[in-house]
């Protein structure tokens, strides 16, 4: 294979994966932090594509479109949660809406 | 393609992806992080091509950097000012605790890749031409990975559903 290893695709899924989670982890905003899964989860389907290449086998990148499907899919239910918070005057904010009641 | 323009292409990609990355975390306003989370997309979708993965580098683009970050815009449009949260939360003990946290993440994956790879990443399979071309995806969706497809579709239903539940307002707080 021409250019770099396998490894430093998975170097670099790495630090996607870590840059996520710091989003996930210290952002208030919801919005965000949806950004930051989405980030996280495209550093988990490089990881599985870079394997499906290193073994020559295509299921790893049949996993990768599933996942992306459950991103879509979590990615609908979020932004509907968040403009439902919006519609209730709840403040978009993680910290303070910490009680699910409807 | 020769060995030096791969690398090129390699390090303009992954460094546009932890630049957009980086940004969508640290930017306070929510419309430019999500406009960094589509170049960060979109250069994710260039290491997928260097990785022989043609299908999922379009339906990269195309289902994510298109459809579902339109929908993020137009839930930031939606909420304007509102959707503007204080950058971090919790006492600053909290916030480091999350520093260390990523960070212990990032190092034991990168300890782990480390040490796996003198012995087998480096040298990765010979694959065909049609390595994940769409025809090769579709054929395998349609035989041995048909149940993996079929549930793909119940969630994408049960998630529109999910979402128009969501964002339809029930009746007695309309009369208010």
């Amino acid at each position: 294979m021409d250019g770099p290893d396998i490894g430093w695709y998975l170097i670099v899924a790495a630090l996607l994966f870590g840059i996520g989670a710091l989003g996930v982890m210290m952002r208030r905003s919801p919005l965000i932090v949806l950004l930051s899964t989405e980030i996280m989860l495209n550093a988990a389907n490089l990881t599985l594509i870079a394997f499906a290449r290193q073994q020559g086998d295509l299921d790893g990148q049949i996993f990768a479109l599933a996942v992306m499907a459950v991103a879509a899919a979590e990615v609908a239910i979020g932004l509907g949660l968040i403009v439902a918070m919006a519609r209730r005057r709840i403040v978009l904010d993680v910290d303070q809406a910490s009680a699910l009641r409807g | 393609m020769s060995n030096v323009l791969v690398w090129i292409i390699w390090f303009l990609a992954a460094g546009g992806c932890l630049a957009t990355g980086v940004a969508v975390v640290s930017v306070t306003n929510p419309f430019y992080s999500a406009l960094a989370l589509i170049g960060n997309l979109a250069s994710l979708a260039v290491l997928y091509l260097l990785l022989a993965a043609e299908f999922l580098a379009a339906a990269q683009v195309l289902v994510y950097a298109g459809a579902v970050m339109v929908m993020f815009l137009f839930v930031v449009a939606y909420l304007g000012g509102r959707a503007d949260a204080p950058w971090a939360g919790g006492p600053p003990l909290l916030r480091a605790a999350a520093v260390v946290a990523a960070a212990a993440l990032l190092v034991e994956v990168v300890v782990v890749v480390g040490l796996a790879w003198g012995d087998n990443l480096q040298e990765p399979a010979e694959v065909s031409d049609s390595f994940g071309s769409p025809a090769e995806i579709g054929e395998l969706f349609v035989t041995s990975h048909l149940l993996a497809f079929e549930i793909t579709s119940i969630v994408l239903l049960v998630a529109a559903i999910g979402g128009v539940v969501l964002g339809t307002t029930p009746e007695k707080e309309e009369a208010e």
